[in-house]
């Protein structure tokens, strides 16, 4: 590259600074009032939800531990984790077959690739609905671990499946191929050859999985049955007046979320580096 | 690590070594190497079926039905539908009004009316944060970290998003201090939240990230010889901006914007959250009627806003040809 300092290059680079404030901007737009809440989560015991900061303490986050008549919140933290779990492990599974299924032509390939992503185009409170009501109807009674981890698996499902289906896109098929040449079967071909290829995307499959199911509130609304999930918990507690408790869980769920994004990027990094 | 260096890479997740030049295998596999179809494809086809299709085949055969206090029964009477659309003073001579809709054929216009405002809203702050992202930063690595620092809020619980504009734009949020202290209003301003204008901008914030990433997609699609063409014949950028990269991320732009469209039509908690209630969604009064045990008006609301979605998509996919994207 020239280093020379025309004024063409100036310019371009008044261009690009602009643009980099412009995205620092946004940044604070998007974070800042997280940023906020987190802060007042320090609140002292006799602040309230704005600043100033009357002291500061872990008054609140105290609240978060401390057994309260209102709500479960360690049960309903543990629920969705297992329920989080239990969407990214069928989320990878589900996405890495059809993506597979999809490598090669079939009937009906067009309907079930729209039914798929389907499920991303449905607004959850639709899928609440209509499972509810089916349910109700056939007199069943919805659960966290039956209806919402149903509708959750077919909302995560079509991320997870366009992730494979990236994956699969480049995928060099002649290493299969040889292989397949040298007489291995399908079974070998696919745990020496393809898995070892494609696991950095399943991770990412999974993680979708994961994060969508773990903070999703409307497929959960009218599907959880008897006990709450977290974000229904959440959910619940806005409903009352507001307490800087309630920024409390809220830090925490999000330095979860975030926490969790993490260690996906590590594996994902250690698994695409060994993939190469 | 050889390829964080290429001058063009066609996606961030999984992405796998790229085989050099003509020697990527675009083929199909063979009819008769790979696990048999059918086996890979049913249970999840079972899955979508059972947990989809059916739920939403049923909204259809539920709105057709009757309530009763114990719930409903079957039927066929399009009484549901006739009380939606109930149009007052039609027949009215009294009426104040012509013509006056429905309670419910006004709340999915209202839907409708925040969820285009949004998208535009989105679209504008969005679009420049990719073309930066896409355009302007060079360096793989970077491009990769500063779009995953944009990516990261959608992994968060957006109900928690929500209530924390509560320190900003509440009564005695840091904006209203702000403008206080520095004289530009005597007293706090009231409309920042639980407000029109709060709902506008916290629903921004959740689904902006929804613009960004298939914006960003298409435009790093762009090759960099083309505008590098374009400039050496004397374009300027506003050109180059207009007949290249504008035409180019349309297909991105419009699966943004439905991306956008099918999660702001079904949006219900932030209306709650930030709005206190005070308006009402096609969301929230579908759980309303669920509530009360209305089943079969709840069913039919869902299945109007089903179809006002279905609409808005073919309009949008009318518009953009999206399919060289996918």
């Amino acid at each position: 590259m020239r280093r020379r300092w025309t004024p063409e290059r100036r310019r371009s680079l008044r261009i690009t600074t602009g643009f980099a404030v412009y995205y620092g901007i946004f940044l604070v737009f998007i974070y800042g009032p997280m940023i906020a809440m987190f802060i007042l989560s320090f609140q002292g015991p006799r602040g309230g939800t704005s600043f100033p900061m009357r002291g500061w303490s872990f008054h609140w986050w105290q609240k978060l531990v401390e057994p309260s008549t209102v709500g479960d919140l360690q049960g309903a933290m543990g629920r969705s984790i297992i329920l989080a779990i239990m969407v990214m492990l069928v989320t990878a599974l589900f996405s890495t077959m059809l993506a597979m299924a999809f490598r090669k032509k079939f009937r009906f390939s067009g309907v079930l690739f729209y039914t798929i992503l389907a499920g991303l185009m449905v607004p959850g409170v639709l899928l609440s609905l209509g499972l509810a009501t089916l349910m109700r109807q056939l007199g069943l009674s919805p659960s966290w671990y039956t209806s919402a981890f149903a509708v959750h698996v077919v909302w995560a499902l079509p991320f997870g499946f366009l992730v494979m289906m990236a994956v699969f896109n480049r995928f060099d098929s002649r290493l299969e191929e040889a292989a397949r040449d040298m007489g291995a079967s399908e079974w070998v071909v696919f745990k020496e050859v393809t898995l070892p290829l494609i696991l950095p995307g399943i991770v990412a499959a999974g993680l979708f999985g994961f994060t969508l199911s773990y903070d999703e509130f409307a497929r959960t609304t009218l599907l959880a049955g008897e006990f709450n999930t977290l974000p229904l918990d959440i959910n619940a507690s806005m409903t009352q007046r507001i307490r800087p408790t309630l920024f409390a869980l809220g830090t925490a769920s999000t330095i979860f979320s975030i926490f969790m994004i993490g260690m996906f990027l590590v594996i994902y990094t250690i698994l695409y580096r060994r993939s190469q | 690590m050889t390829d964080a260096t290429h001058q063009y890479h066609s996606g961030l997740i999984g992405s796998q070594p790229v085989p050099d030049g003509d020697a990527v295998s675009k083929e199909l596999i063979h009819e008769e190497e790979g696990f048999s179809t059918l086996w890979l494809i049913a249970p999840a086809s079972l899955w979508l079926f059972l947990f989809l299709v059916v739920p939403l085949a049923s909204i259809i055969v539920f709105s057709f039905w009757a309530s009763t206090p114990q719930g409903m029964e079957p039927d066929f009477s399009l009484s549901n539908y006739g009380e939606y659309f109930y149009v007052e003073g039609f027949f009215d001579s009294e009426a104040s009004r012509f013509v006056r809709p429905s309670v419910f054929v006004t709340t999915l216009g209202s839907t409708i009316y925040y969820t285009l405002l949004v998208m535009l809203i989105c679209l504008i702050i969005g679009y420049p944060i990719a073309y930066f992202l896409a355009m302007r930063v060079t360096a793989f690595k970077w491009q990769l970290a500063l779009f995953l620092l944009c990516m990261v809020p959608f992994w968060t619980s957006y109900l928690i998003r929500a209530v924390a504009w509560l320190p900003m734009l509440g009564r005695r949020g840091l904006i209203n201090q702000a403008l206080v202290n520095l004289g530009i209003l005597d007293k706090p301003a009231t409309f920042l939240f639980y407000s029109e204008f709060g709902y506008v901008v916290a629903l921004a914030q959740i689904y902006v990230v929804l613009a960004i990433g298939p914006i960003f997609f298409s435009l790093s699609k762009i090759p960099p010889d083309i505008i590098e063409a374009a400039r050496d014949m004397g374009a300027t950028p506003f050109q180059i901006f207009r007949e290249i990269i504008a035409p180019m991320s349309l297909p991105g732009v419009a699966i943004g914007m439905i991306f956008l469209f099918v999660m702001l039509m079904g949006e219900f908690a932030t209306a709650v959250v930030v709005y206190g209630g005070k308006t009402s969604t096609a969301g929230t009064v579908i759980l309303n009627y669920y509530g009360i045990a209305n089943y079969p008006f709840a069913a039919v609301n869902a299945l109007m806003l089903m179809v006002a979605m279905v609409v808005g998509i073919i309009i949008i996919l009318r518009l953009v040809d999206i399919r060289k994207e996918l």
